[in-house]
């Protein structure tokens, strides 16, 4: 019982609290709907990134837009953007939520078929907004840009979600709510704030898919990126941080290394993330003093991430040999670490002298990515290889040498990609701003795009080999579940106190 | 320290609590940011010359959001040297007060287009559209040659202004009446007459697209580009002190 905390606070170490308590009836855990979600996972991944490949190729020979107009940049980069945030992460983060809630809680999850409402309500959502960005019905709001009939769809869908997760926090066995599910919590409840404030609109008929949104200029900006930075808060974030809570101890076997220092930094966390968000309106029209409050909480913001890194990272502590022989664990915590880098990076880029220099460019792009591919995919590729075994009921994974493989693969194209980006930003920012002898501007804005070439070029090929790896994953899933060794049968599911 | 545990201790076994703790939690800085720029008065300055988009100027900008240009091309000048001698004056506010949704973009793959219109004629804007390459040989813009053969009527427009100014954007009765028919008159080779410009200071109406056969998508964003960031006359603005900084 590593992971259940004791009533004084404290984590138990080991399975002592658990083996104390009366074993209680078998609780039969709802995973078919928990398996869906990792197919789905699976297939976003592979398609979202893929799409990823393609625009950035796109930007490095344009002829590749086809000239046709569903296959365009502007109607593919939201295809992209939705496939890998909402299709893969969001269908990881469902996942695991309903797999980590049921162990934790020690509860089948509640509302018996509205699970299965959340999987395929999310999909048909994922398909239908997909088709909508290349038909062209965007709203243009990034992040957000699915219509209004959408809109509403998500939020119908989103908060039954709330009360399948909720339910089973409520009828609990565990005195206890463990950390992951208040970060669970925190994601669930401030998206569906988010999507809806940010969402209200206008439509111009009942039967036509336009809308207005509600908001103008200034308001409208500041709205946005109060969902957009809070979308990476709390969707990219929180969420995975409670990904993190729970299969980082997992897998490595030990308990969370403070229990205080995650308190402290959940809640400070969550208070300090949703005034980040001016900082994606440095030196615009937006008043000074929201861009003044944006910076300073962008930058307090380091601290509370940092301490989930350090929690994180430090519960190897006294395992580390295992980094060299897991290469399950090693996905986790380097994706800890990519989140400790681009949680440094961001409150860097949100003071404002550096942000005149870095906005507008591929260094917010490469920011984005170090945080996308190293943190969010990475840990949910460990979560993926963790998951897989366990619900299939399989032993072990089919090739560690090939999760090794994807592991250097995947790493080689984050780094790729985010050098690449870094060089091509700051170039860019600086070239922007030069100014010759005379006194003039010293390159004309084309003279800018034609420097970015080769580093688009190095980005796409980080891109395939990241997705590249992601392929392998899956074949070495499937086989997994194809031909991996079966656990021993049991008569029923039995209880797992372990977990 | 000891009192922060001991709330939470109370948190972490009540699943209500604990959520109505985050929802508190999580409110604080949005009602702080966002609220007040509804309620303080000058974080909209008053500048003379900002009306409504013409029934075609807001076709135009419609197309403009369903291709995406916006995840390309900023609309957002900053008061920086280098940008306001590339570019032309920063942003105000004001500027985008009828903009709804906002279209101030986080990524310049392309130029900032805040003040494009009138920057170059329409031929070019259209060349560059059918295929930027032609007259721009590194651009990486996609062709959007498919404009031009894409008819476009004014029969919903109307419907449109009137959804705009359920949200606040003061369409007159006469400007929502004549919408349909403005529409058709600003894209005409013959160009509008004296009412439509009574209606619509300031617009232009002409030919966009150099076929005066039909009215395309071409004609309406030719339409839309070729007014940004003019309505606004900058001389008569006092610049402040970021501008000089």
């Amino acid at each position: 019982m590593t992971l259940t905390s004791t009533a004084d606070g404290a984590l138990s170490p080991d399975g002592t609290i658990a083996a104390a308590r009366a074993p209680d009836a078998a609780v039969v855990y709802k995973d078919d709907v928990v398996r869906m979600f990792m197919i789905a996972a699976i297939f976003w991944a592979i398609v979202g990134m893929l799409v990823g490949v393609v625009v950035a190729a796109q930007l490095t020979f344009p002829a590749l837009n086809l000239g046709l107009p569903w296959t365009t940049f502007g109607r593919l980069r939201p295809v992209h953007t939705s496939g890998v945030i909402f299709a893969f992460g969001g269908s990881m983060l469902i996942g695991t939520s309903f797999y980590i809630v049921q162990r934790t809680c020690r509860a089948r999850l509640f509302g018996g078929f509205a699970s299965e409402f959340v999987f395929w309500g999310y999909q048909f959502f994922i398909v239908m907004a997909a088709l909508s960005y290349v038909l062209g019905g965007s709203q243009s709001k990034e992040y957000a840009e699915p219509e209004w009939y959408l809109d509403i769809w998500l939020a119908i869908v989103w908060v039954t979600y709330l009360v399948v997760f909720a339910g089973t926090i409520i009828k609990r066995k565990e005195p206890h709510i463990y950390v992951s599910l208040w970060y669970y919590l925190a994601f669930i409840i401030t998206i569906a704030v988010l999507h809806i404030v940010n969402n209200l609109a206008v439509p111009v008929s009942f039967l036509g898919t336009k809308s207005y949104s509600l908001f103008s200029g200034v308001q409208d900006a500041m709205t946005q990126w109060w969902y957009g930075h809070n979308a990476v808060g709390f969707f990219l974030t929180a969420g995975f941080l409670g990904m993190m809570y729970y299969f980082v101890p997992k897998q490595v076997e030990r308990p969370v290394w403070s229990y205080r220092l995650s308190i402290i930094s959940f809640w400070s966390l969550i208070f300090v993330y949703i005034w980040a968000g001016p900082h994606h309106l440095h030196y615009t029209a937006l008043p000074d003093w929201v861009q003044m409050l944006g910076m300073t909480f962008s930058i307090i913001l380091w601290m509370p991430s940092w301490a989930s890194m350090v929690n994180g990272i430090m519960t190897v502590s006294g395992r580390w040999d295992k980094l060299r022989t897991d290469p399950i664990l090693r996905f986790l915590i380097v994706a800890v670490a990519f989140y400790g880098m681009s949680t440094f990076e961001g409150p860097l880029m949100s003071i404002r002298a550096v942000n005149g220099l870095s906005h507008y460019t591929d260094w917010t792009v490469g920011h984005v990515h170090s945080g996308a591919l190293g943190w969010n995919a990475f840990i949910s590729f460990g979560a993926l290889y963790f998951l897989i075994p366990r619900l299939w009921g399989r032993k072990k994974i089919y090739s560690e040498n090939l999760i090794r493989l994807h592991f250097w693969l995947g790493t080689i194209g984050i780094v790729l990609y985010i050098t690449s980006m870094w060089a091509s930003g700051i170039m860019q920012g600086l070239m922007w701003r030069a100014y010759d002898s005379l006194g003039f501007l010293q390159y004309s804005f084309v003279e800018t795009v034609a420097a970015m070439h080769p580093y688009y070029a190095i980005r796409t090929l980080g891109g395939l080999f990241f997705v590249s790896g992601v392929v392998i994953m899956a074949w070495n899933l499937w086989m997994t579940v194809k031909a991996g060794e079966p656990v021993e049968a049991k008569s029923v599911p039995a209880p797992q106190p372990a977990e | 320290m000891a009192n922060v545990y001991s709330v939470h201790d109370i948190l972490q076994k009540h699943s209500i609590k604990l959520m109505a703790g985050i929802l508190c939690a999580v409110s604080v800085g949005g009602l702080v940011e966002i609220a007040p720029l509804f309620l303080i008065e000058n974080t909209i300055e008053k500048v003379e010359g900002m009306r409504p988009y013409t029934p075609l100027e807001l076709a135009g900008r419609n197309i403009y959001i369903r291709e995406g240009c916006y995840l390309c091309h900023s609309q957002q000048v900053r008061p920086f040297r280098d940008e306001v001698e590339r570019y032309g004056p920063y942003s105000l506010a004001a500027e985008s007060m009828y903009d709804h949704p906002f279209q101030w973009g986080s990524k310049r793959t392309g130029p900032d287009l805040a003040r494009v219109g009138g920057k170059y004629s329409d031929e070019w804007q259209v060349r560059h559209l059918i295929h930027p390459q032609d007259v721009v040989p590194e651009s990486v813009m996609p062709s959007y040659a498919f404009l031009a053969t894409t008819p476009i009527s004014g029969a919903e427009i109307a419907d449109h202004l009137r959804a705009l100014r359920v949200t606040g954007v003061p369409y007159t009765d006469e400007q929502v009446a004549a919408a349909a028919a403005d529409f058709a008159a600003q894209g005409s080779p013959e160009g509008a007459d004296a009412d439509f410009e009574a209606r619509w200071p300031k617009a232009a109406s002409r030919d966009f697209d150099g076929n005066p056969e039909k009215l395309t998508e071409m004609d309406a964003l030719v339409a839309y580009l070729q007014m940004l960031g003019t309505l606004v006359d900058f001389p008569k603005i006092v610049p402040d002190a970021d501008f000089n900084r």
